[in-house]
């Protein structure tokens, strides 16, 4: 393999591992706080194409505005799952959420398939996405280029949300005692509100950037992305913000340079990001940045 | 004396009952503004329970909670909390993975109304809003002596700063009434002494009512101007801590029990 390719590979694994990295927060800042496996977060993941597609398609919107549209309703949307699904079972035991959680994939992907129907549609790229650019003699999609970076940009903000802002602090300190943030005088069920809004709009943005990349959408295209987006917030260590991109980012790479490194193995390269999963599961279940947590009394 | 001050809290025959057990039977308390009356008892006897009836943790099966001429027995707690009632606890829940700061800045939310898509959209003054914060954040550190640690992951400081810190938190809200469960529990002597003036100056700073409760005995008559002793979720007595020390059941229910 030359440098060239090489090259060109890493730049893919880091495109879709920016992807994985922002799907991966979405799961990584609801269990922080709920201690729930949202699985539904891929299925908001899928809505966020679909969204935009109408609004671009349907509604003749500008590209970026009917993007940010779509971005705006995953928000609304994963508000609304929070507030009907999860908040009347916050204190039923966690086997109820996480059934709740899987009913509610379920639950968007068959409503997506009698709504829109199973037949893919063709999503439309903006130009910026369809260059294509030589970079150090390689061969670089504009989706490829313009995905990470875009990507990068928006961890950049949410960084700053969870780490800079009182919203941010608030989150945090909601996922270290729920029931102290309350009594120190905040609005508990706002803040997880928010969380998922937060989360569910950066799905979004990622639904968006992955149809740009693949560009058929249909409704069932949340599902693996959400699986292995999951398994980068296990690796990175669950509940841990960055863990989640730098798991999103070892996922990414890891699954396009086993294609690349071993053509023959293409076929297997959901099963080697699903055998990660579980290697991680035995040897550190608390991930790359997760603390191992002592059982809350 | 206690005719012209204005009434703070008025618990009136608080029951609860969990399952078939009746943790708190029938409790009534008064407290004034600038009072410090301390709530002791053997271990199980209630005394935290009634704490989590104060501040919404626990919804009282029967009874009336008035805080201020106001009845607020079932409201949430972040209302209560809101209303200027704050607490600290009997094991230290810091948030400890956050730093000694922004421990502080939670408690602030209380104060802070912008909601998060005014923030999103007027970025300056938003900032500017934070910084005010902080720098109100820092004055109250200060003035706890605990400004230097600011940085510090809230964890990592010593159990008695902890302590202190968790008083500073629950400062931060802004309340009237505080409320302090066990706040000497596990500190070694001199750290007690330095306990009981440090509650003493915050009170007087301001200018609070505060309900305590300690099973430090020196704690209590030292700083506590009244006691009630609870036993079995019943009150069985309340007074001055002479009255109390010298009250045959307090010492068969309590202070009879640690000789």
């Amino acid at each position: 393999m030359t440098w060239v390719t090489f090259f060109q590979q890493l730049m893919n694994g880091v495109s879709l591992g920016s992807l994985y990295a922002l799907l991966a927060i979405g799961y990584t800042l609801v269990y922080g706080i709920l201690g729930l496996i949202n699985f539904a977060h891929g299925d908001v993941f899928m809505l966020g194409a679909y969204f935009a597609f109408f609004m671009i398609a349907i509604f003749m919107l500008p590209w970026w505005l009917g993007v940010i549209v779509g971005i705006v309703l995953c928000a609304i949307v994963g508000m609304t799952i929070e507030r009907v699904a999860y908040r009347p079972l916050r204190d039923a035991p966690r086997i109820s959420a996480l059934i709740t959680a899987v009913g509610v994939s379920f639950f968007i992907e068959n409503l997506g398939l009698v709504t829109v129907g199973a037949r893919p549609k063709g999503f439309p790229r903006p130009d910026l996405m369809k260059n294509v650019y030589i970079l150090a003699g390689a061969r670089i999609h504009g989706v490829t280029l313009w995905v990470p970076i875009i990507s990068l940009a928006i961890l950049a903000v949410l960084l700053f949300i969870v780490y800079r802002t009182k919203m941010g602090m608030a989150m945090r300190a909601v996922a270290k005692d729920m029931e102290a943030t309350r009594l120190m005088g905040v609005n508990v069920d706002r803040v997880i509100l928010l969380t998922f809004a937060l989360g569910s709009a950066l799905a979004g943005a990622g639904g968006v950037m992955w149809a740009c990349k693949y560009p058929q959408i249909n409704p069932l295209m949340g599902v693996f992305p959400g699986w292995k987006a999951f398994t980068a917030a296990v690796v990175g260590g669950i509940g841990n913000v960055v863990g989640a991109m730098i798991g999103g980012f070892i996922i990414g790479v890891a699954e396009i340079m086993i294609a690349a490194f071993f053509p023959s193995l293409t076929g297997y390269r959901d099963a080697f990001v699903f055998g990660i999963l579980i290697f991680f599961l035995l040897i550190k279940p608390s991930g790359i940045m997760g603390e191992t947590l002592k059982e809350k009394v | 004396m206690e005719k012209h001050r204005e009434r703070v809290l008025s618990l009136e025959n608080l029951t609860i009952i969990f399952g078939g057990l009746v943790a708190v039977n029938d409790f009534s308390l008064e407290l004034y503004a600038g009072d410090l009356v301390g709530l002791i008892g053997p271990n199980g006897a209630g005394k935290t329970t009634v704490f989590n009836m104060i501040c919404g943790q626990y919804r009282p099966t029967q009874g009336r909670i008035n805080f201020k001429g106001r009845e607020i027995a079932g409201l949430s707690p972040d209302r209560i909390t809101a209303l200027g009632i704050a607490r600290t606890f009997q094991n230290i829940r810091l948030f400890g993975n956050l730093s000694v700061l922004e421990n502080v800045l939670v408690s602030f939310h209380v104060s802070l109304n912008q909601s998060f898509l005014s923030s999103m959209f007027s970025l300056p003054s938003y900032l500017a809003e934070e910084k005010r914060m902080r720098e109100k954040g820092m004055q109250l550190l200060d003035t706890l002596g605990l400004a230097h640690l600011s940085q510090e992951e809230a964890q990592s400081l010593p159990y008695g700063q902890q302590r202190r810190l968790e008083i500073a938190r629950a400062l931060a809200t802004h309340p009237s009434l505080l409320l302090l469960d066990e706040p000497a529990a596990g500190m070694n002597p001199q750290e007690t002494r330095e306990l009981m003036s440090f509650i003493q100056r915050v009170q007087d700073d301001f200018d609070l009512t505060i309900l305590l409760i300690e099973h430090d005995m020196k704690v209590v008559m030292g700083i506590c101007e009244r006691v009630a002793v609870m036993d079995f979720g019943v009150k069985i007595t309340e007074g001055s801590p002479e009255e109390i020390r010298n009250n045959p059941k307090v010492i068969e229910a309590y202070l009879g029990a640690e000789d």
